[in-house]
């Protein structure tokens, strides 16, 4: 790598927005959606950031901003110290090859008519001048690694198991030697021993080749095994961010609180007081003014209704935006049943 | 892995798959072989005919069938006014009838596929321009706005196929846009233009074969549309020129012996009717083959 | 006497079986969990107490009663009477299980009718009651709403609604939450469980959240590949596995392991229609196999309220017996 900087930091996101436009009507102005409002992280490098939220609160948004899907329409992203927004076209699809993507639904990231050999030389025939047989080598030496076997290279998609398929996806996001995956939401259609097949194997390539993951999840006890760094949102904000010890041990927003307290617990020791949230995510269309949580939040007040909480600094590394945080209106939560 | 005790079936190949739903319909197949029999008949209609298609025989006018009195079986379907052969006319016909079939689906196939990817692709503009066109395009009576475009080209059998290519296309069109839009939003597109794929690769590579199924069975169905265009067409006197035969022109040229000899009339009708079920069926038996959402 | 008991009963597709003889039980007031991976005919055993397996499905059990009636020897129309009366179900996906052309209160009083009928009034007043019951607030404003303006949860909980309308003995919630959101899902396992308890209805929960099952059910059913591998009360089916199954399900779940150390996944996948094995279906994937689990199918072991199908079920430790 060229840069001087420090080595370590592969990703540095700042203040990153992704504002839509939604037409209502001929007549009316148009709404505008803010899907992602102001995210701002760092990632360095064999470490895993994981973005934590429920259905519409913008992780998936990021993680297309990230891969340069989608353009953020404002914000800086830097990839070992180079914007990789203001870059030409052409640097950019150099660039591009070091931020993978891996999708949720296995049965939709691959082409149905390709053959695996073909799916996984593709970044090959795109990006590089290899012949055939450098190629062919290069995937088959790709599926041994994610535990594949030679004789699948001339099968088809369909032929595989929603957990074989997924190896299959992370091998192709592996071809060109990523620093960085994006992985949206890798396990959730994942049987649990399958699930926890593919988490390894993703713990041992991160480990094999230095990988960076953006691991999007709904899952707070996959979040918990996997994570180095933690980031809640809701409603296209930050609302929680820190360490995965930080986070998971000193929670301290509501709505991360409530999040924990939602998912169910195998062992009855480590279950925590349910916290029952009341109602469902504000539509994005139209937010509730101040603080996006207070509808559904105990301890919202007056200001919880008017101002928004901006993300503030507990300790080191641990960021929170809560009004009640800052002013000590919260209760300490006991851990376990109540 | 799992050491399998019971024998798993070899995994099938697409077109295995394809085989095995497309041969489980009976009329699907019929319409095959029925089809497989006519291609052959007109590649080899040199060696196959009995006599010259526009050989006249002054002698043997209106000949009725071989198995009628007076018939002879050198004149299988008997002859027509003039003494030409009707059996020889048939299988030189469905040489003519059959290529103007595939030039007319190939035609609207490629145009359809281009201007419905474009479409699909890019959206916004591009999209409605062309969409539009094909609204236009509809909204006219096809077979009116092919006799529009031979009268204007000129009657003659290759602007005939010309103006037919030309009326079918806005189904290709709208079934390209729309199978193009649903595989837009799937994620294996996604992923490939993450890995950096051109748009060209995303539509040809990537894209299209996915669409292929139902273009598949619209070009079946498009054949059969084509034959019985051109034969209307023929029959109008737009079409084939005497004395080339075609089947159209057949049926046109013989009306007014419909009273005295229905054999004229009957067997380049029955050759339509039985040539546009064979492909439909053929279609339809495609259309359950290729389509995922009715297999099990 | 059970609410719903099953001796053997067994769905086949063609040659396949989906469902190979299971039998349970469900008691009046309790909570049931059956748990599974994907393909282990959790939900098809369901949707065969219901009586919605379709050709080429076939069914048979040795005995499937409810409250003492025989179903299967009930003629079809009493049959479709107490499904849906008596015994109540709910799907996965709550956005198409309603019926997107009509409003939701059209369909819960269109589904009171048929089972209780009354006068139109009448139903609009029981459906406000039971919109209610399920938690949607302002129930008479939603009652001219339309599933697409409802949210995933305000679906279930119509869903369930709709289930409770006649007030069921049975409900059999089929992965009703797999669907929405961790805040949501909570709401709705709450709301379940409360109507449960109140309503004193036995509760059949098939999922395949294992933390779920063992946060609400009081006993529960362990299925793979067709088959019920273990059944106990299920504080204890999680402390103290006794089958190997149970206990790689368990081991695989991320919360069993600290830090970021490797999980302990169970190799393979589960077999389907062509590579059933013999003898113990777990054998190939299973640590503990032996000679005989390639050989032989295992039998049911242990009292009737702790099950195991093992030939060497697991001792308090872990580890199988000798």
């Amino acid at each position: 790598m060229s840069t001087s900087q420090n080595n370590a930091l592969i990703l540095n996101a700042e203040n990153l927005k992704q504002h839509y436009h939604v037409k209502q009507g001929m007549f009316k102005p148009d709404a505008v959606v803010k899907a992602v409002d102001g995210v701002s992280f760092t990632l360095e490098k064999g470490k895993t950031l994981a973005v934590v939220g429920e259905s519409g609160c913008g992780k998936s948004t990021l993680g297309r901003m990230l891969t340069m899907i989608e353009t953020p329409t404002e914000g800086q992203l830097a990839h070992l110290g180079q914007d990789l927004l203001t870059l030409s076209k052409n640097e950019q699809a150099s660039l591009r090859q070091k931020i993978q993507i891996i999708f949720q639904n296995p049965y939709g990231s691959l082409n149905p008519r390709k053959k695996i050999g073909s799916i996984l030389e593709e970044p090959l025939v795109i990006n590089t001048k290899l012949s055939k047989g450098q190629r062919k080598e290069k995937a088959l030496a790709m599926m041994a690694k994610v535990g594949l076997k030679e004789e699948h290279y001339d099968r088809y998609p369909h032929m595989f198991s929603g957990g074989q398929r997924q190896r299959i996806a992370i091998a192709r996001g592996l071809m060109l030697d990523p620093n960085v995956i994006v992985a949206d939401e890798p396990v959730s259609a994942l049987d649990v021993s399958v699930q926890a097949q593919v988490l390894n194997l993703m713990m041992d390539l991160q480990q094999e080749f230095g990988l960076s993951y953006v691991f999007i999840s709904h899952d707070l006890s996959v979040v918990e095994h996997i994570a180095d760094d933690v980031m809640v949102m809701y409603l296209g904000k930050v609302v929680e961010q820190g360490s995965r010890e930080q986070l998971f041990e000193n929670p301290q927003h509501p709505y991360t609180l409530a999040l924990l307290s939602s998912t169910p617990q195998l062992s009855p020791d480590k279950r925590r007081q349910r916290i029952k949230l009341e109602g469902e995510l504000p539509s994005p269309l139209n937010p509730p003014s101040g603080c996006a949580f207070h509808g559904r939040c105990s301890y919202a007040n007056d200001r919880c209704r008017s101002e928004t909480p901006l993300l503030g600094k507990a300790e080191e590394g641990h960021f929170i935006a809560c009004h009640a945080v800052e002013e000590n209106r919260m209760k300490p939560l006991a851990v376990g049943v109540a | 892995m799992t050491t399998n005790t019971v024998s798993a079936p070899a995994p099938r190949t697409p077109i295995q798959e394809f085989w095995h739903y497309f041969s489980s319909n009976k009329g699907a197949v019929a319409g095959l072989v029925f089809i497989v029999l006519i291609c052959f008949m007109a590649v080899f209609a040199d060696v196959v005919a009995p006599h010259s298609p526009s050989a006249q025989v002054r002698d043997a006018l209106l000949l009725p069938p071989a198995w009628l009195d007076g018939g002879s079986w050198s004149y299988l379907l008997g002859t027509d006014d003039v003494g030409r052969d009707i059996f020889s006319r048939l299988i030189y016909g469905a040489r003519l009838s059959l290529s103007v079939g595939a030039f007319a689906v190939t035609i609207s196939l490629v145009i359809g596929i281009l201007l419905g990817l474009v479409a699909g692709y890019f959206k916004g503009v591009v999209d409605i321009c062309i969409m539009r066109l094909v609204d236009i395009m509809l909204a006219m009576p096809s077979l009116l706005l092919a006799i529009a475009i031979v009268a204007i080209l000129g009657p003659s059998i290759f602007n005939a196929a010309l103006a037919i290519s030309l009326v079918s296309l806005p189904n290709y069109v709208r079934l390209t846009r729309a199978a193009t839009m649903a595989e837009m939003s799937r994620d294996y597109v996604t992923s490939s233009r993450v890995l950096g794929a051109s748009p060209l690769r995303l539509m040809f590579v990537c894209i299209l074969p996915n669409c292929l199924a139902p273009l598949i069975v619209q070009a079946t169905l498009g054949f059969s549309s084509a034959i019985l265009d051109m034969a209307a067409l023929g029959f109008l006197g737009l079409g084939a020129q005497p004395p080339t035969p075609e089947w159209g022109s057949m049926l046109a040229d013989a009306l007014q012996f419909v009273q005295r000899a229905w054999w004229v009339v009957t067997f380049p009708g029955l050759m339509i009717l039985i040539t546009v079920l064979a492909f439909n069926l053929m279609g339809d038996g495609l259309r359950d083959a290729l389509d995922p959402k009715l297999k099990q | 006497m059970s609410l719903l008991q099953l001796d053997n009963l067994s769905v086949t597709f063609g040659n396949f079986r989906a469902v190979d003889n299971i039998s349970y039980k469900v008691e009046e007031g309790e909570v049931l969990g059956i748990v599974g991976e994907s393909g282990s005919g959790k939900s098809v055993s369901s949707l065969s107490i219901m009586g919605l397996i379709d050709f080429p499905g076939k069914v048979s059990a040795d005995q499937l009663t409810f409250d003492g009636q025989d179903l299967q020897a009930m003629p079809e129309k009493q049959r479709r009477k107490l499904t849906g009366s008596d015994i109540a179900m709910i799907f996965q996906d709550p956005m198409t299980s309603l019926n997107p052309c009509f409003s939701v209160g059209y369909q819960i009083m269109e589904a009171l009718k048929t089972h209780q009928g009354g006068r139109k009034k009448v139903l609009k007043q029981r459906a406000i009651e039971l919109l209610t019951q399920v938690g949607i607030p302002a129930p008479e404003s939603r009652l001219d709403n339309y599933p697409h303006q409802l949210s995933g949860g305000m679906s279930q909980r119509v869903m369930i609604a709709m289930a409770i309308a006649c007030n069921p003995r049975l409900l059999i919630a089929d992965e009703p939450t797999t669907a929405l959101d961790v805040t949501i899902q909570a709401q709705i396992i709450d709301l379940l469980i409360e109507l449960q308890r109140k309503k004193k209805m036995g509760l059949v929960l098939i999922t395949h959240d294992l933390a779920l099952v063992a946060e609400v059910a009081h006993r529960v059913i362990v299925m793979y590949a067709g088959q019920i591998v273990e059944s106990g009360p299920a504080a204890e089916v999680f402390r103290s596995p006794k089958h190997p199954y149970t206990q790689a399900l368990l081991a695989s779940l991320p919360e069993s392991s600290s830090g970021k150390a490797r999980l302990e996944a169970l190799p393979g996948v589960v077999p389907g229609q062509y590579d059933r094995p013999q003898g113990c279906l777990l054998s190939p994937r299973c640590p503990y196999a032996q000679e005989q689990c390639h050989k032989v199918e295992p039998e049911n072991q242990g009292p009737l309220d702790r099950q195991v199908k093992c030939h060497t079920p697991l001792d308090i430790e872990g580890r199988p017996a000798a």
